[in-house]
């Protein structure tokens, strides 16, 4: 028996390694019967679920659409949905679970970059793929990851320049939760800031998650500011924007101008206590075109709800299904590298508009626009790029569109120090 | 400095509410209610709800959320606590399990989520309830720019507590309940019938959090969640204040939120956060049964 046991183990382990060193073992389990598998992972339980499930669901939406047509290479995409349960340790189980047991060569997944950290080793160890929808704070470069959510430049790099000579205002109050995105966020507008002349007279955070806004509000209110930019991410959205105006405070004279705030959290909130006020993204559920229209449209008859929202992490979520469509379809074998390689470069007319990979750090294009809350609870558009700009997850450190940091070759970390 | 202090009595107004009928379950009956968050939460998705499907606001909600939580309680006291009594871990963990079950009844609306059946203003999602013009914006006193709604908090609150003392202290069920505080064999044996008692006072206890859940909903975001960090909350103002002594829990409430309030003031919140949890360790630490604790022999 001892040895039985022992010979068990021993070839279970070569098995396994041969499951490491040869990528062609994933294309074998990914293609089983026409059919090419990839994995979702979202959290469909936990505080998060109340965004992560929308991401989800405009996941399946796409991966649905291009099913309908035909799958791709002739092959039906069977998604493999697991649940992140709002926990990154749950996210790292699952991906490994994703990529070493159902063998998928591909990975759609997380909204916080706390969970993206959490699955990243497993991308990188084993040499898959992950696409990453949400908006987040740079300062990354894996060649595991495509990222197809803003980065700082991409919402910052229009909004504090706009905000000083469009608004006119000049002294920012900024406020955050107490976490990395924040953080980052409110570095590069300090670095745009006072590149455009304004000056910044406060950095606050609270606790993520925290709702109790009495103190912080009313520290507003004496502070002398002319605007404030809230990087506050979560529930404690709605609680600061109600406090805000039950401490009798007005977008009108002072705006608070937001990087988070989407369409979900105004609905939560009431739209009565966001309007007037400003925040800057890619997409918006209001941009007036018939692809963007047909796309809500074609989103709230999957979910079976007529009122949902979307939003920019959301339309991501949906867009880079057809980006990975498009680059199984170019690719000469599916297994993650070679879907890799052929991502790079790829474009997609999405609802928001045009989007494009960059090929060097796997980021995207994408095209920066402003709007205002109105009392319908969407936001108008007033003021957008005529184009999609380049996206530079190192901006904060003086990264440029022709002085990279991140490249093909991976970051390049002298630069960092400098 | 107005505007400060009345911040830190808005806080310690907030803290009291839920703290209220934990100082009544946990300090009189010996129950470690971990559901009392939830119960909150439920009396916010009656508010939710009642808004949606009757029309209602907040003013009508109060009764409503106090019968539904109550009759809700009710039903965890028959069926579960009354089993319990005296064993307090047992009922630390009995009601995590009945607080993990109702918030997932709420997630997947009871379980019509499965069949793809959607009820409007339940589910995982962040609900929104509107607030009366009467109640946005602010009041003025003096130089001072009062919010409205926190001002209402602090009324409401002012009644509860008043409310409770009398029913506590001045009618003859709240005698019995006092005697049960002290020595339930002995009451049972004076003729107090302690389980009718006990199951009363286990429903009110979950009828004032569901009044406080109708005050957190015009004011923090409605989700199935919501209730967790409060139960510690109201746990370290009872514990604080002295277990068994409703004057103990409004004074220690007090404390704690002017506490909050003027160091989040001068610093800032998570800071101010930081200290409140140090004062509570504090004085346990001095005194182990609280600010006031009741002197038996």
């Amino acid at each position: 028996m001892a040895v039985d046991r022992r010979r068990f183990i021993k070839n279970g382990l070569l098995a396994g390694g041969a499951l490491i060193t040869s990528p062609y073992v994933f294309s074998k389990g990914a293609l089983a019967a026409g059919e090419i598998k990839v994995g979702v992972l979202f959290s469909l339980t936990g505080g998060l679920s109340i965004i992560e499930k929308s991401l989800h669901d405009a996941t399946m939406m796409a991966i649905s659409e291009i099913n309908a047509k035909g799958g791709v290479k002739g092959m039906k995409i069977t998604a493999v949905a697991e649940d992140g349960a709002s926990d990154p340790k749950t996210y790292n189980e699952k991906a490994s679970k994703l990529v070493i047991q159902d063998k998928v060569p591909t990975v759609f997944g997380s909204y916080t970059s706390a969970s993206r950290k959490a699955v990243l080793p497993v991308f990188e160890k084993r040499n898959n793929l992950y696409f990453y929808p949400t908006y987040y704070e740079g300062f990354e470069c894996s060649k595991n990851v495509v990222y197809t959510g803003a980065v700082p430049n991409q919402q910052l790099s229009n909004f504090i320049p706009w905000i000083i000579k469009t608004l006119g205002k000049k002294k920012f109050f900024i406020v955050g939760s107490n976490y990395i995105y924040p953080r980052e966020m409110a570095k590069v507008s300090k670095i745009l800031i006072e590149k455009n002349g304004g000056q910044w007279i406060a950095d606050e955070y609270l606790e993520l998650g925290h709702s109790e806004w009495g103190s912080m509000v009313n520290k507003i209110k004496s502070s002398g500011c002319d605007v404030v930019l809230s990087n506050v991410v979560g529930d404690s959205v709605v609680a600061f924007y109600r406090e805000y105006k039950n401490q009798g405070l007005s977008h009108d004279k002072l705006p608070i101008c937001a990087t988070v705030t989407s369409e979900i959290e105004i609905a939560a909130m009431g739209a009565e206590y966001a309007v007037g006020s400003f925040t800057s993204f890619p997409y918006f559920q209001a941009i007036d075109t018939d692809r963007n229209k047909a796309f809500v449209e074609r989103y709230r008859a999957f979910v079976k709800d007529p009122k949902a929202v979307t939003h920019h992490a959301l339309e991501s979520s949906y867009f880079q299904v057809y980006l990975w469509k498009q680059a199984v379809e170019k690719a000469a074998e599916i297994t993650p590298a070679a879907i890799r390689e052929a991502v790079k470069g790829q474009e997609f007319d999405a609802p928001n508009g045009h989007v494009k990979i960059e090929p060097e750090n796997l980021h995207t294009w994408m095209t920066p626009r402003i709007a205002q809350w109105q009392a319908d609870g969407q936001g108008k558009i007033i003021d957008a790029y005529k184009e999609p700009i380049f996206p530079l997850p190192y901006v904060a450190y003086g990264e440029t569109p022709t002085n990279l940091f991140c490249t093909g070759k991976g970051l390049d970390s002298s630069k960092l120090k400098t | 400095m107005l505007e400060v202090l009345f911040i830190g009595l808005s806080l310690g107004s907030i803290l009291l509410l839920v703290a209220l009928g934990l100082a009544i379950t946990y300090g009189a009956m010996g129950v470690i209610n971990m559901a009392h968050g939830e119960m909150v939460m439920v009396g916010a998705y009656v508010t939710v709800l009642s808004g949606i499907y009757l029309g209602a606001n907040v003013f009508i909600a109060i009764p409503l959320a106090f019968i539904v939580t109550a009759l809700l309680g009710l039903l965890i006291e028959r069926v579960v606590v009354r089993r319990l009594y005296g064993r307090l871990l047992d009922t630390l963990l009995a009601t995590w399990g009945i607080a993990i079950l109702i918030q997932q009844a709420v997630r997947l609306e009871f379980g019509l989520s499965f069949f793809g059946i959607h009820i409007a203003g339940l589910g995982p999602g962040l609900q929104n309830v509107s607030v009366p013009e009467i109640l946005q914006g602010t009041l003025s006193i003096g130089a001072a720019e009062i919010n409205r709604y926190r001002a209402f908090i602090i009324i409401v609150t002012a009644i509860l507590a008043v409310l409770t003392w009398l029913i506590i202290y001045r009618t003859s069920i709240g005698m019995q309940v006092r005697a049960i505080i002290r020595n339930p064999k002995m009451a049972a044996a004076c003729g107090i019938d302690v389980t009718r008692v006990n199951a009363l006072t286990f429903a009110f206890g979950s009828g004032l959090a569901g009044v406080a859940g109708v005050m957190m909903s015009g004011f923090k975001t409605v989700f199935p969640d919501m209730g967790t960090s409060m139960v510690v909350d109201g746990f370290l103002v009872v514990v604080m204040g002295g277990v068994g002594s409703l004057l103990g829990s409004v004074l220690s409430a007090g404390i704690l939120g002017e506490i909050n309030g003027l160091v989040a003031a001068a610093t800032n919140d998570i800071l101010a956060r930081a200290v409140v949890f140090g004062v509570v360790i504090a004085i346990i630490v001095l005194k182990p049964k609280g600010l006031f604790a009741l002197k038996g022999r």
